[in-house]
């Protein structure tokens, strides 16, 4: 029977993404479906810390490994996407010496490379640290940017020739008796797929083989087949500051608990997280006590966080997983090891795999392991070359820095771009060098040539824009730019659509903005509000009312 | 050495200028001081004269976004129908037309729409349109409500204004005229990120500039004209952003008008606006022309009572601190984007003499999920009496002598009403009234 692709992934996560890639590379046929925007799940909605695997160093050991090699693969394969910020594990005078000791020594069982540093010389490489900081352990923590990463696996997996299709939602699985053999997916109206797919349509796609690679949601998709995936879906809150206070990623040592970690990010800090089992991964309850947790607990490693400006919340759901019969009831206690799961041989029923668990900064680990199974299964024998082959953008960084004037634009921009670009940088500013190239995002210096290339990859969603671009993230969390950047859409797309458009983008931001809402970041959200809705009447547009204005009963001049 | 005046207005926005104005004219004989801390919100604001264009409260929940109700013809019919509480029901409708004809006085020529009760539709630099009661005489040619066809000119190094998406969202939004639109690049321009301000000044000043037909250097309003004149059809009239002038916005249309043989007007812009410093500008002349001391840069930090009155309040000047005291005081330092209310994570508050500030103690009542839904925030600020004194928990006024006028008072949306000029004039040209009154 002729299927209309090989493999099948669904999810466009980072596993999803990795896994296509994977197989891409290996010369498989593959298609990637995602239900919304790529990284529009867990990998979207993570505090950006490319682990050093020190945070697992006491509690679980392989995990830990695993974590320093893939740490250094990734600043290998992705430098554009990750900032080598380091990490301190920071002592406070309650916290237990034991664990300190077992920290230590945990890292250097797990070849993390581990330095114990005083208080006092960890408040010289971060002057913010609490005065009553005991000591802390230097690890090679990073930054990385899960919106950047997660579509250069994508980007490349394409230029090897997958189909890469975003809101398309999978609705059925296609199985005939133990066999599965595909998906049905339902096209969205959403953003980005306005002029890509018609809204509403459904597709059938087959595949010799389906990876369901949908993490917190692997379990609603394995139900379609009757299939039991027990994935315990756990959230966190994260919330950023609108300044780093930190340069370096701090992590409390302490065995576990929650508001133990702030990761420099881009222009921000963002403060983590909570642990909390959620039955429905879709909806949740965001509380504001968790925001509350995360300031007064961090302040008593980073006292300024206490009075500094929040810009928004958000939280994500880890796909937490753990085999039948383990019992864990804290969700903390759960390992974070991925499990792959074979249905042939778990259930019976072929054609399908589920993958559950795991993290992100392992993510490359686990699309290998996945696509050496799944490539075994189809009898394809092609090595894995991912932790090689550079993710695009990545080649030749330090290149690019050194032209730092050569796109006329400012320096902090030029650099900004560059470092957001990797080794795009040169294809997507030249064509700008002869056209104008202001800034359309002052508070993250997004120029548009780079949103003009965010448009070209992702449609008129502004969004998926966001993600790519930074725009729109920063301060003033749109309030000065989304109108800008809708405008960037323009002639490409059509007025209504841009309309839709900003108007989708505008309440996305105000959705995270609403757990910051007090202090400066209050008066900037009646700023934007005065803004969109006084001056430009974005709130009673005629344009959006049934009814037709009578102009001609207005003063219509002297 | 104690600093003494007979009215005391804190704040430089509209409603303090419009309260120190009025104080001035009701009393010609007392001394009347203003203070400011910080820039206004003017630099923020459209320079449109907004007085009512929406009914407050009236919208239907669970709408779906932007599809609300029909702007106000008339919004002096309206104001008698507002809720207690709303500012305009606490001074009365007379007070408004009151204070609209006291700014036709002060503005002269340079605002437009007092000759009806009628709201104008002005076209949104977003490309809709939206209902205000008076407008700069820059946007007079470009009223919506106009149906005379219209050519928009957008720059390439001006993304805010995206002339061809606007001319398809005025037709979108039912404007009665054919509006076209096309992107220019700006004479004189070198950088992509120039200021407004320099757009302005390149046209005010009348800077050479190199010619498109590479004829040498020619006059940046002549270049402009000459970028224009090859997209006109026969539309009687051309819109721009609001960068047609600073300090000259008059003779520059008027050079570009002649050159093209068109009407020309701007459209009202996000910050930095022109048209809103230019607002700010025309006030402070009136201030000086009317005799107030003004006095720039100083915050108010602390203050002092006697007998249930304010008997005066410091004000720090470079560090040092000066009591100043006066026999009425005027409070307009603006709503929670001019810093005079104020909000943390428990408690929203006035921060100068903390004024009960009515809100919900959980913060997450604070908001609603549709980001234009109806927004407690939006209508966060002090609830005064009738002569606009605030009231504290129990309904007691604060102060006998402390007024409060503009953004600092609560009880309406002024981003969903489009009301906030309107009640800035209005409250602020009562609250001044009031005090030249008790002054004497």
């Amino acid at each position: 029977m002729a299927h209309d692709t090989t493999v099948l992934v669904l999810g466009g996560g980072s596993t999803g993404c990795g896994i296509a890639r994977d197989l891409a590379i290996r010369g498989v046929d593959v298609t990637l479906v995602e239900r919304g925007n790529l990284t529009g799940g867990t990998t979207g909605r993570m505090h950006g810390l490319l682990h050093s695997g020190g945070r697992y160093a006491v509690s679980d050991q392989a995990s830990a490994t695993e974590c320093i090699e893939e740490n250094e693969i990734l600043r290998d394969i992705a430098s554009h996407c990750v900032e080598e910020t380091g990490g301190l594990f920071v002592q406070r005078p309650e916290d237990s010496d034991e664990y300190f000791r077992e920290k230590l020594a945990g890292c250097r069982d797990c070849g993390i490379p581990a330095t114990v540093l005083s208080g006092r010389e960890a408040r010289e490489i971060e002057p913010y640290l609490a005065e009553d900081v005991a000591r802390a352990i230097q690890v090679p923590d990073g930054a990385v940017d899960p919106f950047r990463l997660c579509v250069a696996n994508a980007l490349d997996a394409e230029r090897h020739g997958a189909r890469v299709e975003t809101h398309a939602e999978v609705i059925d699985l296609l199985r005939e008796g133990d066999d599965i053999y595909g998906v049905e997916v339902r096209h969205d109206s959403g953003p980005g797929k306005r002029t890509h797919a018609t809204p509403g349509t459904t597709e059938e796609i087959t595949a010799e083989y389906v990876v369901n690679a949908t993490g917190a949601w692997a379990g609603r998709i394995g139900a379609m087949a009757d299939l039991d995936v027990a994935v315990r879906p756990s959230k966190g809150v994260m919330t950023i500051m609108n300044v780093r206070q930190v340069d370096t990623v701090i992590n409390r040592c302490r065995p576990k608990g929650d508001a133990d970690i702030i990761v420099p990010h881009e222009t921000t800090a963002i403060l983590g997280t909570t642990d909390e089992e959620v039955d429905d991964p879709d909806d949740y309850p965001e509380e504001q006590w968790e925001v509350d947790q995360m300031i007064d607990t961090l302040a008593e490693l980073v006292p300024i966080i206490e009075d500094a400006r929040t810009i928004r919340s958000f939280w994500g759901v880890r796909p937490l997983y753990e085999p039948p019969g383990t019992g864990t009831q804290d969700p903390t206690d759960i390992t974070r090891d991925f499990f792959l799961l074979d249905h042939a041989e778990r259930d019976g029923v072929g054609g399908m795999s589920s993958i559950v668990g795991g993290k992100f900064t392992t993510y490359r680990a686990m699309a290998e392991e996945i696509a050496d199974h799944v490539c075994a299964k189809l009898g394809v024998d092609a090595r894995c070359v991912t932790a090689e082959e550079p993710l695009p953008g990545s080649k030749d960084i330090a290149v690019l820095e050194e032209g730092m004037d050569s796109f006329g634009l400012r320096s902090p921009i030029a650099r900004r771009s560059k470092q957001r670009l990797g080794s795009r940088a040169p294809d997507v500013l030249e064509p700008a060098e002869d056209e104008a190239n202001p800034v359309i995002c002052q508070c993250e210096g997004v120029t548009r040539a780079e949103i003009q290339d965010a448009v070209e990859q992702s449609g008129s969603d502004l969004n998926a824009v966001r993600i790519r671009t930074r725009a729109s993230m920063g301060n003033c969390q749109g309030g000065f730019c989304c109108q800008n950047m809708a405008n960037e859409l323009h002639p490409r797309y059509d007025e209504q659509t841009v309309r839709d458009a900003l108007d989708e983008l505008f309440q996305e931001r105000w959705k995270g903005q609403r757990h910051a809402l007090w202090g400066e970041q209050l008066s900037q959200a009646m700023l934007n509000y005065a803004l969109h809705a006084t001056t430009m009447n974005r709130d009673n547009d005629p344009a959006n009312a049934p009814a037709q204005v009578d102009y001609a009963q207005f003063d219509g001049g002297a | 050495m104690a600093i003494t005046d007979d009215v005391l207005v804190i704040g430089g926005g509209l409603a303090g200028a419009t309260a120190a104005l009025a104080a001035t004219e009701t009393a010609p004989d007392a001394r009347v001081r203003l203070v400011t801390a910080k820039q206004s919100t003017l630099r923020h604001a459209s320079g449109l004269i907004d007085v009512l264009g929406y009914a407050p409260g009236s919208e239907d929940h669970g709408h779906e976004q932007g599809q609300k109700q029909k702007p106000i013809v008339d919004p002096f019919a309206e104001l008698d129908t507002l809720p207690t509480g709303h500012p305009y029901e606490r001074v009365g409708g007379e007070a408004v037309r009151d204070a609209l004809e006291f700014f036709d006085d002060i503005a002269g020529d340079a605002y437009a729409g007092g000759h009806t009760d009628k709201n104008a539709l002005v076209p949104t630099h977003g490309g809709t349109v939206k209902p205000t009661a008076r407008y700069p005489a820059a946007t007079a040619d470009g009223l919506a409500s106009d149906d005379r066809d219209a050519l928009l000119v957008g720059f390439e190094t001006l993304p805010d204004f995206e002339a061809p998406l606007a001319a398809a969202h005025l037709e979108a939004a039912g404007a009665p005229f054919d509006a076209r639109g096309v992107t220019l690049s700006f004479p004189g321009i070198v950088r992509d990120d120039a200021k407004v301000t320099r757009y302005a000044h390149l046209l005010d000043r009348n800077e050479r500039v190199a010619s498109e037909a590479g004829a040498g250097e020619i006059g940046a309003r002549e270049a402009l004209a000459a970028a224009v004149e090859p997209h006109l059809e026969d539309e009687p009239r051309v819109g721009f952003p609001a960068i047609v002038g600073d300090d000259r916005p008059a003779a520059v249309r008027e050079s570009l008008a002649d050159a093209l043989g068109v009407d020309i007007f701007e459209v009202p812009m996000g910050p930095p606006s022109l048209p809103g410093l230019r607002l700010e500008d025309l006030l402070y002349a009136a201030l000086e022309n009317a005799g107030v001391r003004v006095t720039s840069g100083v915050p108010v930090v602390d203050y002092e009572t006697a007998d249930g009155a304010i008997d005066h309040v410091i004000v720090d000047r470079n560090g040092a601190e000066i009591p100043h005291e006066a026999a009425q005081y005027v409070l307009a330092t603006g709503g929670l984007v001019g810093k005079g209310i104020e909000s943390g994570r428990e408690r929203v508050s006035e921060p100068l003499f903390d004024c009960h500030v009515p809100h919900a103690s959980d913060r997450y009542d604070w908001f609603v999920d549709d980001v234009f839904g109806e927004q407690p925030y939006a209508r966060f600020g002090l609830a005064p009496d009738r002569e606009l004194r605030p009231l504290d928990a129990n309904d007691d006024p604060e102060f006998r002598n402390l007024r409060a006028a503009g953004a600092v008072l609560g009880g309406y949306d002024y981003a969903a009403e489009k009301s906030g000029a309107g009640v800035s004039l209005a409250t602020g040209y009562v609250a001044g009234t009031r005090a030249g009154e008790e002054s004497e």
